[in-house]
């Protein structure tokens, strides 16, 4: 009876738990839905509940920038910077998993360190870079910086993938005189799918989200990504910052992400351990 | 029976010939597949790294970056007799200390509850994914609306709840302000240290407990004396990976407290000097000095890590 009794406590300790740890994670974001919900005054008052839910800040952020542009530059970006990386990728993972070669670990220690880069260590050096190519204030030059992130961070993961493909399978490929790039398209590219949609949702997490290039590359507010006109939504004054706005792209930019992130959440933990732990 | 036994040979001789022939075209297949690669790392990565240490030595200026004068070790004197840049210094390992420290505990405890086998587990980690996908910027500016002093929900909370008797500026305080940062990155990437402390309990060898609970052995006795010391390896490079994220920390600062001196941090710093100043020398020297210092945690986590660079 006691042990059955401190069985019930234990378990209802493991609840509690649970929702401490749920309500922390969730509310911030909670927060933001309903603040982005409601309307004039309403905003400066603590109801859990949106007493109206009104959209009209949602119509506004559009209505005040061009946030619709903000939205299609960070999506043409994300977009072109993941199907760069995954492109290259693919055909190095295979060389840097499945063949043996001199110097293959010393690539694989410079992959990795160059995904561990701080971007502010090469800002000014990349500043040029861009200027130089004409790509100042253009989508492109963002495209050719964000790859010192994805592309380190797309073939690490990949390369993981690529060893664990079955060596029968290529052998078996190799008898019928396959070519290594018939192995790696014909062979191991549809059985690496799964990886591929995992590793580019996210690098395209990380494109998505990145600020520091997108702040100092882009000079006008049409050229911005979203994080950077999130970031410098301005009000009427410096003290008046127009918090429904906020709020309101805020939600409008988290929401696809969040809906990816949870449709793909057994991946994604398992892409994310393959990124850090394995190696 | 010498002709039975120099067949073979004669017959492996054009195999073995054809397999290196074949290991050699790999080899070469290899490279090719490499080469786009190595050109886009070395024009992204390699060229803007030696370009901007070259910068710290010069006084280049932002607008005028191809004409400068070498000024050699003086940019690195001024960081040096720079009280905000120490500042900046300072706050970066506190941060990065004090945020790691926490989040470590935290996922810890996450990562146990997740690994429970009890239904809810499966809720909690969808839950625990949201602060994750959530852009630091937009994380950054939720906590900034839940901590402004005047109208914010966490001001409202703590008065409610009587832990204090009247709002706070968490922000514009000077004390307070730098907690404020690591609370948002608490908040933030908990979750991801939750995640790589899972997998790594999720490995360990279940006879361990089940001989533990024959023997009866306290739980409590049970983490500190198996699971602890056989999740360690994993712990220590979550720990060291978070360190690495840590100390480069931008994003929420910049939204939080802007370049404010007193939680400025290394990259706030650095992108000051170079943007808003202009001073491509002293901000280059300011990034190679940050450069240096993740570098020497990079070769610690590899050599810590025992990274797996074979096959397997």
């Amino acid at each position: 009876m006691s042990l059955r009794a401190r069985k019930y406590a234990s378990r209802a300790a493991f609840y509690v738990l649970v929702a401490i740890i749920i309500a922390y994670t969730v509310f911030p974001f909670y927060w933001a839905i309903v603040s982005s919900l409601k309307g004039g005054t309403e905003l400066f008052r603590t109801d859990f509940l949106p007493p109206d839910p009104k959209w009209g800040n949602y119509t506004s952020i559009f209505l005040e920038q061009p946030f619709e542009r903000n939205i299609l530059n960070s999506v043409i970006v994300a977009v072109s910077v993941v199907i760069i990386s995954l492109g290259l990728s693919v055909t190095a993972s295979y060389a840097l998993g499945r063949v043996h070669f001199r110097g293959r670990s010393l690539l694989l220690l410079t992959v990795l360190g160059v995904s561990m880069f701080p971007q502010v260590a090469v800002l000014s050096g990349m500043f040029e870079l861009v200027r130089w190519l004409g790509l100042y204030n253009r989508l492109p030059g963002l495209m050719l910086s964000y790859m010192i992130f994805t592309l380190p961070f797309t073939i690490w993961v990949l390369t993981t993938f690529m060893r664990e493909m079955p060596r029968e399978l290529e052998e078996a490929a190799m008898m019928d005189g396959a070519t290594p790039l018939q192995i790696i398209y014909k062979v191991f590219l549809p059985l690496l799918t799964p990886a591929l949609a995992t590793t580019g949702l996210l690098a395209f997490i990380a494109a998505w989200n990145e600020f520091l290039f997108a702040l100092t590359f882009m000079l006008s507010n049409e050229m911005r990504t979203v994080p950077v006109a999130i970031a410098l939504i301005s009000g009427a004054s410096q003290y008046e910052l127009p918090w429904g706005n906020i709020m309101a792209a805020s939600v409008i930019v988290t929401l696809p992400l969040i809906a990816l992130v949870l449709i793909f959440q057994r991946r994604i933990v398992s892409g994310l351990t393959a990124g850090a732990v394995k190696g | 029976m010498a002709l039975a036994s120099s067949s073979p040979t004669v017959g492996a001789a054009p195999a073995v010939h054809r397999a290196s022939q074949l290991t050699r075209g790999r080899v070469r297949a290899a490279w090719v597949f490499l080469a786009p690669t190595l050109i886009v790392l070395l024009l992204v990565a390699g060229w803007p790294l030696l370009r901007t240490i070259f910068f710290g030595f010069t006084s280049a200026r932002l607008s005028t970056m191809d004409s400068y004068d070498f000024v050699w070790l003086d940019n690195y004197y001024y960081l040096l007799i720079d009280p905000a840049w120490w500042r900046a210094v300072w706050n970066t390992f506190f941060f990065a200390v004090i945020s790691v420290s926490i989040e470590t505990l935290l996922g810890l405890m996450v990562a146990l509850v997740m690994n429970a086998n009890l239904p809810g587990r499966g809720l909690i980690r969808a839950a625990v994914l949201i602060p994750w996908a959530i852009p630091t910027i937009v994380s950054a500016q939720m906590w900034n609306w839940m901590y402004n002093d005047i109208y914010g929900v966490l001001n409202k909370l703590l008065m409610m709840v009587g832990f204090i008797s009247q709002p706070i500026a968490w922000t514009a305080d000077p004390n307070l302000s730098i907690w404020a940062i690591i609370i948002v990155d608490v908040w933030k990437t908990t979750p991801f240290m939750a995640l790589l402390i899972l997998a790594g309990l999720q490995m360990l060898p279940q006879e361990c407990y089940e001989a533990a609970r024959v023997d009866g052995i306290h739980p409590v006795k049970v983490f500190f004396k198996v699971t602890l010391p056989l999740i360690r390896p994993a712990l220590m490079v979550a720990v060291i990976f978070r360190l690495l994220d840590a100390l480069r920390i931008f994003d929420a600062i910049y939204v939080l407290t802007g370049n404010n001196e007193n939680t400025m941090s290394m990259s706030i710093f650095a992108r000051q000097q170079l943007v808003d100043f202009q001073d491509v020398g002293i901000g280059s020297a300011a990034s190679t000095l940050l450069f240096l210092f993740i570098a020497l945690f990079t070769v610690l986590y590899i050599t810590v890590g025992r990274v797996n660079l074979s096959e397997r």
